[in-house]
């Protein structure tokens, strides 16, 4: 099985360096964060945006819908951490926060799951607006 | 309420979790879905694994 990482995708290619130089740079980043696979549909990436916003977005419902729990303050520093990671999730924490979503306290084992599901959603959220600001440097294909 | 069991719940964490680890860390289709595949058996290899190791250090 292949496991060879991505190699830089600007390196020789004019195109991906000068379409690089073309608008806020940080656009993509910035919309992958506030909604899921935004980032990559503003590259034309219409598929992987498709994939990646089902992926993060079943996460985050699979989450709600086990009674997972939305951090809403931090409290000691692990509440900070889930907050940070609810944070990734852009838009849908702060409707979910707004609607009053997710359950409080965790009461059961599938509960705490759910809590996990929103939290991951989050962070690998945060992976796919990197990889949208990556395929808008050039820096992957 | 959705209360799956603990394993469809392994399988739903690792079906999202791989799909976003390929596309992210491969740069062609073929590559992204060979790596997502390598990631989906590892999470659920490793769940059967470290839950059959927690099975008989509990016996």
């Amino acid at each position: 099985m292949s496991t060879t990482p991505n190699k830089p995708a600007a390196a020789g290619k004019p195109n991906a360096a000068r379409q690089s130089n073309q608008g806020f740079v940080y656009l993509p980043l910035i919309a992958g964060w506030l909604f899921p696979g935004a980032g990559h549909f503003l590259q034309r990436k219409w598929i992987r945006g498709a994939l990646l916003a089902v992926s993060i977005i079943a996460m985050f419902a699979l989450g709600l819908a086990m009674q997972g729990k939305l951090y809403t303050s931090a409290q000691d520093i692990l509440d900070l951490l889930g907050v940070a990671g609810d944070l990734g999730t852009g838009v849908l924490y702060f409707v979910g926060r707004a609607a009053g979503w997710g359950g409080q306290p965790i009461q059961t084992t599938v509960a705490d799951y759910g809590t996990k599901f929103i939290v991951v959603a989050g962070l690998l959220n945060i992976i796919a607006a990197v990889d949208a600001h990556n395929l808008r440097t050039g820096r992957k294909s | 309420m959705f209360h799956p069991s603990h394993f469809a719940a392994v399988l739903l964490f690792a079906l999202c979790a791989s799909t976003v680890f390929g596309i992210t860390m491969r740069d062609t289709p073929q590559r992204m879905f060979r790596y997502g595949a390598y990631c989906f058996i590892l999470f659920l290899g490793s769940a059967v694994v470290l839950s059959w190791v927690m099975f008989l250090i509990a016996r």
